[in-house]
Formats: structure tokens, C-alpha cells, sequence
């Protein structure tokens, strides 16, 4: 597709990973204009783009900056580079391919929102895209971008670089947080939520690195039209990830709203092997399956929640029909099982009694009374464990024995996985 | 009962860059993570000693930062193998062939996972998070190194040629 791009722009330009490629289409001009047009009128270019955070919740930007209280300082912003959620690989693309565009996003966040010290929380495993990230912030500091006195002005910023080690719950803000002041990433009672009391107890905002790598393009183009590249209700452009079974998995920045979720099968090659469509993941890991008759839902936050998902995070997982949604099911349990993070009895307990279910279950060795214990222990978590790790484990399994309820019966005493053993195994 | 002090146990470098994290964040106890990286990246694990040479550094106790350390699945408390490798097997590797790769590497490497070849040059992970490269799925990653769309053919030339170049790799 033709639509204007933001956070994909300048793809294919030149040495973008250091300071003088970007220069060179314009990067670290938006931090300029920033400065001269000063905290309030930034905030006020954010809200005009109806910008909503894409690390999950897509929590209004704008609005988030407005929590903080005022004249209380010091204020701290940390950026969610956890990536973690299954299916999700955006801000690894963002962080490898415009690793300075996240860089003078955070730096602009840090002007509007005049803090000192902005943290980049990146997840264990991606180790290079930290050393990636490392240099391109020496380098900033090189520049004058960063460390004191940013481009000639009275304002002091660090940018710190810091590597978690291994932990899903660390992307949930308040663990991060916890993780980030050296402690074990468990989660926090909210409220008070972190824009009043977050890090050492201090006014603290919490943003996606997608959601801030929007701001050079919203600060140099403008609020509005970054708002009209997408629809009134759901704004701007997002860069999805599209895998599973399709013949070009890949990220793809679309427009908002005027797209579809057949659009961006599309985009990804179709359904891979001449196969048929079964079921598709939006959002990541974390939300319900949807089918075939879903396939035409705009990627709006409303349509979506109609259909009874959620965009989450940005991911499309898609599956072909000789896929087991019980094994799929079964594996996302077992993730949530394994990073649980051990804080309160529901997750910690419900995802164990969920998964060994579960593995019964794909073995065919469960009983149908079995498969009811399954919707008791899941509605015994759901919304009774303390963040929302617990409820999300519960979301996948639960959708997807609402809309094929015949697959996880069939399992039931069949001695074996029904599905799977009829058809060839992918390799 | 005295400690012994192992500050020299570890490189000088190593304990520059412990003290350079202490300095560098708002309050020193932010240093633990990156501290404990510091002395992994130096020893390739983190014998218990090494957590009493933070804590003395950052002013906690011992059993402080080993409640933080044992939190995190990517520090080890043994020596593990020169190169670590991790199968992605969530969802999306899941739905083009991770399990018949994690099976493959396992026969052909004669590890089960988290088990350690007896070169002592791999240790082989299948129990990992989903490692973010979904769209180069089946992957696996390799140390800090993604290795993408692998069938076990692909699989085995990559971990043939990192042991082969194991010295230049070994830094
Ligand atoms: C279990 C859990 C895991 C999460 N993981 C991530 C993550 O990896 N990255 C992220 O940006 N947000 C993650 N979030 C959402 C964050 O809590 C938070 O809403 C987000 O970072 C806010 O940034 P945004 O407003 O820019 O989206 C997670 C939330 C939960 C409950």
C-alpha cells in the first residue's frame, strides 16, 4: 500500500543507524522544533494527534502526560523495550532499523515532560539491540542531544540503557519499575499508578517504544495530520506483526481504522501453502482468538473489542486449518505458566492447574469433566489475580473453546491429538 | 565470621564498570541488574561469591541480591556452555516446526533441553519466552545472535560453523 508512513518513513535510507544518516532525512529536527516550542505546546501537538500507547492498553499519550502532577520533581521516563508479548517483534524493528528515531522520540517526551533522567528498559534476551541502542545514545550524547545542557539549553538529559534478564512480567509497568530500581520484577498495587508515585517514588510516565518512536514525525508534521493518516476514532498509523501461516511474515505499518485484518493477510502473502484460513490472534499472546468471519473487521480499537479481542500489542498470529487450537492453546498456557511471576495464588496456581490440564487435554487423555474443571479454573482467575497476567492467561484458552468447542471435545478420551493426528505435521 | 573478600577475584574492568553503574543511576540499588550482567559477561555465570562482591559494592546484603538474581531466568548460578543456544518455541515458531527442530537439536547435539553437550560447547534451551523474531519463525537464537526461518539442516550447518570458529568466538 501507498499510505504515507511514519515510523517506516526513512526505511532503506543510508547509515540511519548512526547520528549523521539520520541527520540526513531530518532526524533530530523534531527535538529542535520541540525545544523551541516548549513543554505545554508538545503535550498539546500529542493530545491533537489522538496518539494511544502501543505497548498494550492504548492508553491515551496525551492524557498519560497529563497525570503528572505538577512542580513535582524530580520526574522520571522509562521506556518499554520488554517486547515479550508472543507474536510481537515491532520494537525490535523499531530499535534495529531507526534505533536514533526512538532515541530523539524518548529525548522529545523528556523535553515536554521535563525530566532529567529517561530510562530505556530493554528485555534480556535482546541483548545486541541493547548494545545497538548503547551506542546509538553515546553517539546522541556526542551530538549534543543528550547529557548536559541538550542543544545549547539549560536542560540536563541521561539516557540510560538498561538490560532486564529475563522476565515477560518485567513489560508490565509497575514490575518494570520494581526491576528497574533493582529489585524482583513483581508488580505493584495501582494505585497510586506510576504518573504520581512510579520510580523511587517519584511522578513517573511509562511508554511503548512504538508509541514514542510516533513523536519526531508528530512534532515536525503536526498533530493533525498524524490523527488524519488514520480514522477520528483510531488515529495515526501502527506497525503490525504479522506470522503464523503466512508466506511473508513480516512487520507492516498500516493506517488505523481503514485497514482490515484481510488487508493485512494480504500484505503478509495470504495463507501460506494454498491453505485454508482456521483462526487468527490479534494483539499477541495475551488476547482471544478470532476466525474467518472477522477477517473484514477494521484495526480499530472498537471494532475489534465488538469482535471480541483486542489489538493489543500489534501482533497477527494467523493459523491454517491443519492447525490444533488446543496445542496452540496449550502453549500460550504454558508460557503464562512458566512467567508467572509468582506474586499472587490465582496465577501462580491457577496457570499450574491450567497447563497440566491442558497437556492432558492435547494428549487426548482428559475427560470431558475434565474439560469443564478447565472453564472453573479459568473463571476463578479472571479478574481476581492481582495484575493482569493472570486474566490474560485465562483469554486465549477460554475464546478459543467458546468458538470451537467441538476440538477440544473431540480431544476428550480420544487417546490422541484428533486434529493433528489426521494431518501431515507442519515442518 | 570474616568474608573473604573476592573484589580481586574478579577483573579490574569488570569492577570499574560495577562502580561506573553505581554512580550513573538515582540511587545505586538500580546497579544490581546491570552489575550482575557485568560479572556474567566477565565469568559466564555468577558463583555465589560474586553476589556478595555486589551487594558490598552497592551497600545491600547478600540475600538481598540473590532474591533479585535467582528472579531473572537468564543468570546462571553454574557454569553453563561457551554458547547458549535458545529455541523460540511460543506460538508463531510453534505453528512452522519448532518442536521438530527443538527434537532434532536434541538428538543431534545428545542433549535433553537445558542440558549441557559434553564439549561443554552448548547448552541447548527449549524452555525460553518468545525471543521476538516471529516473523523469521522457526528461529532459534544463539548467544546474542538471531539465526532464522531454520529447518534442522539450516539448524546444524550454524552450530557446526560456531563451533568450528570457536576461539575468535570465545571473547
Ligand atoms: C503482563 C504484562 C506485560 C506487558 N508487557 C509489555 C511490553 O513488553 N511492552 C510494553 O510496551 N508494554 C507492556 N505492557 C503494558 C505496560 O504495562 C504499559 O501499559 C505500557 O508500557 C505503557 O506504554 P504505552 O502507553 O506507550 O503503551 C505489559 C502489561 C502487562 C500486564
Amino acid at each position: 500500500m501507498d499510505d504515507e508512513k511514519v515510523l517506516t518513513r526513512h526505511l532503506g535510507a543510508p547509515g540511519l543507524t548512526t547520528v549523521g544518516g539520520y541527520e540526513k532525512v531530518g532526524g533530530y529536527q523534531g527535538l529542535r522544533k520541540a525545544i523551541q516550542m516548549g513543554p505545554e505546546a508538545i503535550v498539546a501537538e500529542v493530545k491533537a494527534s489522538g496518539l494511544r500507547g502501543r505497548g498494550g492498553a492504548a492508553f491515551p499519550t496525551g492524557t498519560k502526560w497529563g497525570f503528572l502532577p505538577k512542580d513535582v520533581f524530580p520526574r522520571y521516563l522509562c521506556v518499554n523495550a520488554d517486547e515479550s508479548e508472543p507474536g510481537c517483534f515491532k520494537d525490535r524493528v523499531l530499535m534495529e532499523e531507526f534505533p536514533h528515531q526512538l532515541l530523539e522520540g524518548v529525548l522529545i517526551a523528556a523535553y515536554a515532560l521535563q525530566v532529567t533522567h529517561a530510562f530505556i528498559y530493554i528485555r534480556g534476551e535482546y541483548r545486541f539491540q541493547r548494545e545497538l541502542l548503547e551506542r546509538a545514545a553515546k553517539e546522541a550524547y556526542r551530538a549534543g542531544y543528550a547529557g548536559k545542557g541538550v542543544l545549547g539549553t539549560k536542560w540536563d538529559c541521561e539516557l540510560i540503557v538498561h538490560g532486564g534478564a529475563g522476565a515477560y512480567i518485567c513489560g508490565e509497568e509497575t514490575a518494570l519499575l520494581n526491576s528497574l530500581e533493582g529489585r524482583r520484577g513483581q508488580p505493584r498495587l495501582k494505585p497510586p499508578f506510576p504518573a504520581v508515585k512510579g520510580l523511587y517514588g517519584q511522578p513517573t510516565v511509562v511508554n511503548n517504544v512504538e508509541t514514542l518512536s510516533n513523536l519526531p514525525y508528530i512534532v515536525t508534521e503536526g498533530g493533525a495530520r498524524y490523527a488524519a493518516l488514520g480514522t477520528e476514532a483510531s488515529p495515526g498509523t501502527r506497525l503490525f506483526c504479522v506470522s503464523g501461516h503466512v508466506e511473508r511474515p513480516g512487520t507492516f505499518e498500516v493506517p488505523m481504522g481503514k485497514t482490515t485484518f484481510r488487508d493485512l493477510l494480504e500484505l503478509a502473502g495470504g495463507v501460506w501453502r494454498g491453505r485454508q484460513f482456521k483462526a487468527m490472534q490479534p494483539g499477541g499472546g495475551s488476547m482471544q482468538v478470532l476466525g474467518p468471519q472477522h477477517l473484514d473487521v477494521p484495526l480499530d480499537f472498537k471494532a475489534v473489542a465488538e469482535a471480541g479481542s483486542s489489538l493489543g500489542a500489534g501482533a497477527l498470529v494467523v493459523m491454517d486449518d491443519s492447525t490444533c487450537l488446543v496445542d496452540v492453546a496449550s502453549r500460550l498456557v504454558d508460557f503464562y505458566r512458566h512467567e508467572s511471576c509468582g506474586k499472587c495464588v490465582p496465577c501462580r496456581e491457577g496457570t499450574y492447574f491450567e497447563s497440566e490440564l491442558m497437556h492432558r487435554l492435547e494428549a487426548g487423555i482428559a475427560s470431558r469433566a475434565e474439560l469443564a474443571e478447565l472453564s472453573d479454573i479459568c473463571a476463578n482467575m479472571e479478574g481476581r489475580c492481582f495484575c493482569p497476567l493472570g486474566d490474560t492467561a485465562t483469554w486465549f484458552v477460554m475464546s478459543a473453546l467458546r468458538m470451537f468447542p467441538e476440538e477440544f471435545e473431540s480431544h476428550c478420551g480420544a487417546g490422541r491429538c484428533p486434529v493433528r493426528a489426521g494431518s501431515e505435521v507442519a515442518a | 565470621m570474616v568474608e573473604a573478600d573476592h573484589t580481586d577475584a574478579l577483573n579490574p574492568a569488570t569492577l570499574a564498570r560495577i562502580r561506573q553503574m553505581r554512580d550513573l543511576y538515582p540511587s545505586p540499588r538500580s546497579a544490581v541488574l546491570p552489575a550482575l550482567w557485568a560479572i556474567q559477561d566477565e565469568l559466564a555465570y555468577l558463583p555465589a561469591w560474586s553476589l556478595e562482591v555486589v551487594a558490598t559494592e552497592l551497600g545491600l546484603l547478600a540475600g538481598d541480591v540473590e532474591a533479585v538474581s535467582s528472579f531473572y531466568s537468564m543468570y546462571f548460578n553454574h557454569q553453563p556452555g561457551r554458547h547458549q543456544i535458545q529455541v523460540c518455541r511460543n506460538v508463531s515458531c510453534g505453528l512452522r516446526g519448532s518442536d521438530e527442530l527443538l527434537r532434532h537439536l536434541e538428538n543431534w547435539l545428545g542433549v535433553e533441553d537445558g542440558g549441557t553437550t559434553t564439549d561443554g560447547a552448548f547448552t541447548l534451551e527449549g524452555t525460553v519466552e518468545c525471543l521476538g523474531a516471529c516473523g523469521g519463525a522457526p528461529m532459534m537464537q544463539v548467544d546474542r545472535f538471531s539465526y532464522e526461518n531454520l529447518n534442522p539442516e539450516r539448524a546444524e550447518e550454524v552450530l557446526t560453523k560456531i563451533r568450528n570458529s570457536e576461539p575468535r568466538d570465545l571473547d
